[in-house]
C-alpha cells in the first residue's frame, strides 16, 4: 500500500514535470482572446470597386483575469471589445489615402502582479509586434505597463489608471482617457460650498496607496483654498475592514462633512460603518464605491452617499453638447453605446466599460486623422486631439505632465430612493448635468 | 578554493552561464524578461537556502531584504543621484549588515518560534516603511524617465540591469557552493542536524549562524535593487510580499533544500510551472489550487525535493550535480 | 484634547472585537499546543467559515447565528479531513514540511476558493440593533459575536478539564508516547484536535462575516494577527488566546486615537517580535 502510493506519488510528480518542462511555452502563452478573433475573416466592403489595400494592426494589452482586480478588469476589456465589434461592422478604420486597417486584440492575464505586467508588456512588444497597447486596469498596474511601453517607444492608451503620477516622469507616448486623480473630489468640494455657506469643517480620510493619494494630495489644498478647514487628514490601510477607532476619532473631530475613501471594498465598508454608528455629518463624499452598482447591497447606508464617476449612462453629452463647446462629435451617442452594451452583456456599462470603448474610440481617431499607423504620426495626431464624445471631452496635456488628460470632466453621482423606494443614482453635480435634487444634509 | 577544480562547479557554472546568456546572445527581450524572473527567483531561493538547507532555520521573511535593500537603493539613486551599480552594492551591504544585528538577536530562537519571529519582522517592515516618509510612505517612490538615459536609453539600461543581475546570480551560486563544500558549511549542517550536539563538538554556533544569517541576506539586497530599478518604481506592498517568500521556500523544497542545485532546479522549474499551468485552459483558473496540492505530494512522498531524490537514486550523479 | 468619552468607546469597541480574534487564536494555539504544528491554513479556514455562514444564509435561508452551528460541524471535519490527508504523516519530520503541508493546504483552499467566489467582497447582511450608552455605540452584532467567543471558550475549557476526551486531548499534548502505553488512540485523539482547532477558526471567521465584509482571502490578516496573539498569551495556551485577543483589540482600538492609524500594525508587528524574544512563553506562560 505505502509503497504503491510511493510510486504513484513519483510519477505524478515526474509527468507535471515533464508536462513543463517539455516545449516550455513562455511563461503566459497567448490566450486567444474570444471574440477578439475576427479580424482574420475581413467583413467584405460592398462598394469601393478597387480592392483598398488592407492592414493588420496589432492592438496588445493585459487584462486581470486572476487575482483582485478581475472585476473591474472584465468590464474594462468588455468595452473594448465592443468597440473592436463595432469597428468591425464598420468595416474597418479608414485611412484618407482608401488603405483600410483591420485590428486585432491581443491579451494576456497579468494575475493583477506588476512582475507579470513588465513581462508580458515585453512580449506583446516584441513577439507579437503589437504596433499600439492599451494600458491593463488600475494605476498601478498601468504605471508598471508605462515604464514597459516608454521604453520600447510605443504608443499606450491608459484607462482604468487616473493617478497624476504616471505623467510626471517625463513620458512622451502615455496617453491618459480617464480624468487625473487630482481632480476626483475637488468638484464635491465646490457642490458644498454651494450648497451650504456655513459648512467649514472638512475630514479627509483616505486608503494609504498611490491613486487614492494622489486625490486627496490634491483635494485637500483646494478644500483649504476654498477657505474649509481640514479637521482631520489621515490615511488607512488597503484592506481596512473595522472601521471603528478611526470613526471615534472622526466623530471627536466633529466635522461637517467626511469626503475621501479609496476602492470598493473599503469605501463601501466605510459608508457602512458610518451609518451604524450614525456619524452626524451633512455629507459624505467617497471614491469609486458609490459608483459601483453592488454600492447599492448596503441598503440605506448607501442612501446620500456622492461619488465622482469619470462616467454615467445618465451623461448628457450629445452632437449639440459639442457643437454648442465649439468641438467636433466623434463615436456613437451615449444612447448607442449603451443599448449596444446591454444587448451584448445584458447589463448596463459603468465607467470601467465606458473607459474600455473609450480608449479604442481616441485611437482610432488618431489613426484616421495622422492617415498612417507610424507611431510618431499617430502620437502628434493624439497631442493635436480636442474632440467630444459619448465619454465627454477628450484632450491631453502637451506640456510638462505630457499626456495627462485635461479636457474630460468628473459628474458626481448620489444615491437617493425613487417614489417606490429603490435605490437610484442620478448626476447631481455640475449643475448643468443635474439630474435630481440632490439630498442635503444628510438626515441621520 | 578547490572549487575551480571540481567537476560538479563548472558543470553548475556553465549550465548556468548558458542559459544566462542565451537572451543576449540572441538579442531576445522576451527571453530577457523570461530569464530575469528566473534568475531572480533562483537568486532567492539559493540564498534562502543557506539558512534554510545548510543551517536549518525556516526563514519566512527572507523577502524582507529583498524589499528592504531594494528601498535602500531605490532611495539612492532617486533621491540622491546615485547610479545602479553603487546603490546595488550599498543595498545589498545594508541588508547584510542588518541581518548581522538581527542575527544575533533572533537566532537565538529555534524552529517554530524563529519561522513566527521573521514573519513578524517582515511585517512590521512593511507596516514601517509604509509610514516612513524618506522614503515616500504608502505610495512609496518612482524614477523619472530621464534616469534611464545616463545607461544609454531606456531599452539599454533594461540589458545591463540584466546582465548584472546574472553576475549576481552566478555569485550567489558560487558562494552557496563554496559554503556548502567549506569548513563553515560544514559547521552550519552539524548546527542543522542537532544544534546542541554541534556546540559541545566546538562549532562556534552563534557566529557561524549569525554569518550565514548575514550571507542569505546580502544577495537578496542586490537583486531587489536590480528589480525595482527595472520596474520603475517600488511601493511597500510589491516590496514585502509575505507570498514570494513563501513561494521562495516552496522552490528550494521542490527542487531539494541542502543542495545547491535544489535551489537552481526549483526556481526555474517552479516558474516555468506556474506559466503553464496559467495559460493552459484546463487549469488556468486553478492553478493556485494545483500548485498547493504538487506542493503536497512533494512534502509527502519526494520531502528531499526533486534533486535529493535523483542524488539519492542515482549516487553517480553526485559528482556532478552538487 | 481627546475626551474620555472617545477613549472609552474605542476601547470597548476593541475589546468587543478582541474576543473574537481571541476565539480564532484559540483554534491556532489548541493546534500548536497539542501537536506542535504551525497551521498555516488557519486564514483560508477563518475565510472558510466566513463563506460557510454566507452561503447558508444567501442561498439557503439559514438565519446566520443557526448557520454557526453547520460551520461548527464543518469545520471539524475538514479539519480531520487535513489531518488526515497532510498532516499526520509529516509530523515526526521537520518544522518546516508541517509548516509547508498545511500552506499547500491553504494554497489549495485559496485557489478553489478563488475560481468559485471570486474576489468580490460579500457582505451577510442583519442588524441587531445598536445600544448607546452616552458617547458607546454598541452594534448588537458584535455584542452578540462576544458573547459567542466566550461561551465557545468556556465550552472549551469544561471540555479540555471535565470529560474524558478532552483529558486524552491533554494527556497527548503532554506525552504523546505515554498516552499511548496508557491505551489511548493518539492518532485519533491527534485528528480530532486538528479538528477541534480548524472549527474554532471556521466559527470566529463565521461570527467576522456578520459584521465585516470578507473574500476568500481576507483570512489572511486574521491569520496574522491570531499569531501576534497566540504570541502575546504564549503558544499553546487557549485561555491565554482570549487574554492575547483582549489586549490586541484594546491596542487596535485605542492607538488610532493618539497615532496615525497606519501605526497600529507597526506597533502590533513590533511587540510580536520583541516578546518573542524576551518572553516566548507568552504574558501567561505556556499551557
Amino acid at each position: 500500500m505505502m509503497r504503491w502510493m510511493k510510486m504513484s506519488g513519483i510519477l505524478v510528480i515526474l509527468a507535471m514535470l515533464a508536462a513543463c518542462a517539455a516545449p516550455t511555452p513562455p511563461a503566459p502563452t497567448a490566450t486567444p482572446a474570444g471574440p477578439a478573433q475576427p479580424a482574420a475573416q475581413p467583413s467584405p466592403t460592398p462598394a469601393a470597386s478597387p480592392t483598398p489595400a488592407v492592414k493588420k494592426i496589432v492592438l496588445g494589452f493585459t487584462a486581470s483575469q486572476t487575482g483582485k482586480l478581475t472585476k473591474e478588469s472584465k468590464e474594462q476589456v468588455q468595452g473594448l471589445q465592443l468597440w473592436l465589434e463595432d469597428l468591425q461592422r464598420a468595416g474597418g478604420i479608414r485611412l484618407p489615402d482608401g488603405t483600410v486597417i483591420q485590428v486585432e486584440l491581443k491579451f494576456y492575464d497579468d494575475e493583477s502582479t506588476k512582475e507579470r505586467v513588465q513581462q508580458l508588456y515585453v512580449k506583446l512588444i516584441n513577439e507579437d509586434k503589437a504596433d499600439f497597447l492599451i494600458s491593463p486596469y488600475s494605476s498601478g498596474l498601468a504605471d508598471a505597463a508605462a515604464v514597459i511601453a516608454e521604453q520600447y517607444g510605443k504608443i499606450m492608451i491608459t484607462t482604468g489608471a487616473a493617478s497624476d503620477s504616471t505623467y510626471e516622469k517625463g513620458y512622451q507616448h502615455i496617453f491618459q482617457i480617464y480624468t487625473p486623480a487630482s481632480r476626483y473630489l475637488t468638484g464635491a468640494i465646490d457642490f458644498l460650498k454651494k450648497l451650504d455657506p456655513n459648512a467649514r469643517r472638512i475630514a479627509i480620510v483616505y486608503e494609504n496607496e498611490k491613486f487614492s493619494t494622489d486625490v486627496v494630495n490634491a483635494a485637500k489644498p483646494y478644500a483649504e483654498s476654498q477657505g474649509f478647514e481640514v479637521v482631520l487628514f489621515e490615511g488607512y490601510e488597503t484592506g481596512t475592514t473595522d472601521f471603528g477607532p478611526f470613526i471615534n476619532k472622526i466623530m471627536a473631530a466633529r466635522p461637517d462633512a467626511i469626503i475621501g475613501g479609496g476602492h470598493f471594498q473599503d469605501g463601501s465598508t466605510l459608508a457602512k460603518q458610518l451609518f451604524e454608528k450614525k456619524v452626524p455629518v451633512k455629507m459624505i463624499a467617497l471614491l469609486v464605491a458609490p459608483a459601483v452598482p453592488e454600492f447599492a447591497q448596503l441598503g440605506d447606508a448607501a442612501v446620500g452617499v456622492i461619488g465622482p464617476s469619470q462616467w454615467e449612462p445618465g451623461a448628457r453629452y450629445s452632437p449639440d453638447s459639442a457643437k454648442a463647446a465649439g468641438l467636433p462629435w466623434y463615436g456613437p451617442t451615449v444612447d448607442q453605446f449603451v443599448s449596444a452594451y446591454k444587448a451584448k452583456y445584458g447589463y448596463e456599462p459603468g465607467y470601467h466599460a465606458a473607459g474600455g470603448y473609450a480608449a479604442g474610440l481616441v485611437l482610432q481617431k488618431a489613426i484616421e486623422e495622422a492617415g498612417s499607423i507610424e507611431t510618431e504620426k499617430v502620437k502628434a495626431a493624439l497631442e493635436k486631439m480636442d474632440l467630444m464624445t459619448f465619454y465627454g471631452r477628450i484632450k491631453f496635456d502637451t506640456g510638462k505632465a505630457h499626456g495627462k488628460q485635461i479636457g474630460h470632466e468628473m459628474v458626481y453621482l448620489q444615491w437617493q430612493k425613487d417614489a417606490s423606494g429603490n435605490l437610484i443614482r442620478p448626476i447631481i453635480w455640475p449643475e448643468a448635468a443635474q439630474a435630481a435634487k440632490p439630498i442635503y444634509p444628510l438626515s441621520r | 578554493m578547490s572549487m575551480w577544480r571540481s567537476i560538479s562547479w563548472w558543470f553548475t557554472l556553465i549550465v548556468l552561464l548558458g542559459a544566462g546568456l542565451w537572451p543576449i546572445a540572441s538579442g531576445s527581450a522576451t527571453g530577457r524578461e523570461d530569464m530575469f524572473l528566473i534568475l531572480m527567483l533562483v537568486t532567492l531561493a539559493s540564498s534562502l537556502n543557506i539558512l534554510l538547507g545548510y543551517t536549518g532555520y525556516v526563514n519566512f521573511g527572507h523577502i524582507v531584504f529583498f524589499g528592504l535593500g531594494g528601498y535602500i537603493g531605490f532611495y539612492l539613486m532617486h533621491r540622491q543621484g546615485w547610479s545602479l551599480g553603487p546603490a546595488m552594492i550599498a543595498g545589498g551591504l545594508a541588508t547584510a549588515a542588518l541581518a548581522l544585528v538581527l542575527g544575533t538577536i533572533i537566532l537565538r530562537l529555534r524552529g517554530a518560534y524563529f519561522a513566527l519571529a521573521t514573519i513578524g519582522i517582515n511585517e512590521a517592515v512593511r507596516a514601517f516603511v509604509a509610514n516612513f516618509e524618506p522614503f515616500g510612505g504608502a505610495t512609496g517612490m518612482s524614477l523619472n524617465f530621464a534616469v534611464y538615459q545616463a545607461y544609454g536609453g531606456a531599452a539599454q539600461a533594461l540589458w545591463i540591469a540584466y546582465g548584472v543581475l546574472l553576475a549576481v546570480t552566478l555569485l550567489t551560486v558560487g558562494i552557496s557552493f563554496a559554503v556548502k563544500h567549506s569548513k563553515f558549511g560544514l559547521g552550519l549542517m552539524a548546527i542543522r542536524e542537532d544544534e546542541d550536539a554541534a556546540l559541545v563538538l566546538g562549532v562556534r554556533g552563534p557566529r557561524a549562524k549569525t554569518l550565514a544569517y548575514a550571507l542569505s541576506a546580502l544577495f537578496p539586497g542586490m537583486v531587489g535593487v536590480l528589480f525595482f530599478f527595472k520596474n520603475g518604481n517600488i511601493e511597500p506592498g510589491d516590496a514585502f510580499r509575505l507570498h514570494l517568500s513563501i513561494e521562495t521556500l516552496v522552490m528550494v523544497m521542490l527542487g531539494g533544500q541542502g543542495t545547491v542545485w535544489g535551489p537552481i532546479l526549483g526556481a526555474a522549474l517552479y516558474e516555468r510551472l506556474r506559466g503553464y499551468l496559467l495559460t493552459s485552459p484546463l487549469f488556468k483558473s486553478l492553478h493556485l489550487a494545483f500548485a498547493g496540492m504538487l506542493l503536497l505530494l512533494i512534502i509527502l512522498f519526494v520531502p528531499a525535493g526533486v534533486i535529493g531524490w535523483l542524488r539519492a537514486r542515482f549516487p553517480a550523479i553526485r559528482r556532478v550535480i552538487p | 484634547m481627546v475626551s474620555p468619552g472617545v477613549w472609552i468607546a474605542s476601547l470597548i469597541d476593541g475589546l468587543l472585537l478582541g474576543f473574537v480574534y481571541g476565539l480564532a487564536a484559540m483554534g491556532l494555539t489548541l493546534i500548536w499546543g497539542v501537536m506542535r504544528v504551525i497551521n498555516l491554513a488557519h486564514g483560508p479556514i477563518i475565510a472558510l467559515g466566513m463563506f460557510g455562514v454566507y452561503l447558508l444564509f444567501a442561498y439557503g435561508g439559514v438565519h446566520p447565528y443557526l448557520g454557526l452551528f453547520a460551520v461548527a460541524l464543518l469545520g471539524l471535519l475538514v479539519g480531520i479531513l487535513i489531518y488526515a490527508i497532510a498532516v499526520h504523516r509529516v509530523l515526526t519530520a521537520p518544522h518546516l514540511s508541517t509548516l509547508l503541508a498545511t500552506f499547500s493546504i491553504n494554497m489549495m483552499i485559496i485557489g478553489t476558493g478563488t475560481a468559485l467566489f471570486t474576489t468580490t467582497p460579500r457582505n451577510i447582511d442583519i442588524s441587531l440593533g445598536r445600544l448607546v450608552l452616552g458617547p458607546v455605540v454598541l452594534l448588537g452584532t458584535r455584542l452578540l459575536a462576544a458573547l459567542a467567543a466566550v461561551l465557545i471558550a468556556a465550552g472549551l475549557y469544561v471540555f479540555l478539564y471535565r470529560t474524558t476526551l478532552g483529558k486524552m486531548v491533554r494527556a497527548v499534548a503532554s506525552n504523546r508516547a505515554a498516552a499511548e502505553l496508557m491505551g489511548i488512540p493518539s492518532a485519533r485523539v491527534l485528528a480530532f484536535s486538528f479538528g477541534l482547532g480548524t472549527m474554532l477558526a471556521a466559527v470566529a471567521g463565521g461570527l467576522i462575516a456578520t459584521f465585516f465584509p470578507f473574500t476568500i482571502l481576507s483570512g489572511g490578516a486574521y491569520e496574522l494577527k491570531s499569531f501576534v496573539i497566540c504570541v502575546l498569551g504564549g503558544l499553546g495556551n487557549p485561555t491565554g488566546a482570549l487574554l492575547g485577543g483582549l489586549i490586541l483589540g484594546a491596542l487596535e482600538g485605542l492607538i488610532p486615537i493618539v497615532l496615525p492609524v497606519s501605526w497600529v500594525p507597526v506597533i502590533e508587528f513590533l511587540l510580536f517580535v520583541l516578546l518573542l524574544l524576551l518572553r516566548p512563553q507568552g504574558l501567561l506562560g505556556e499551557r
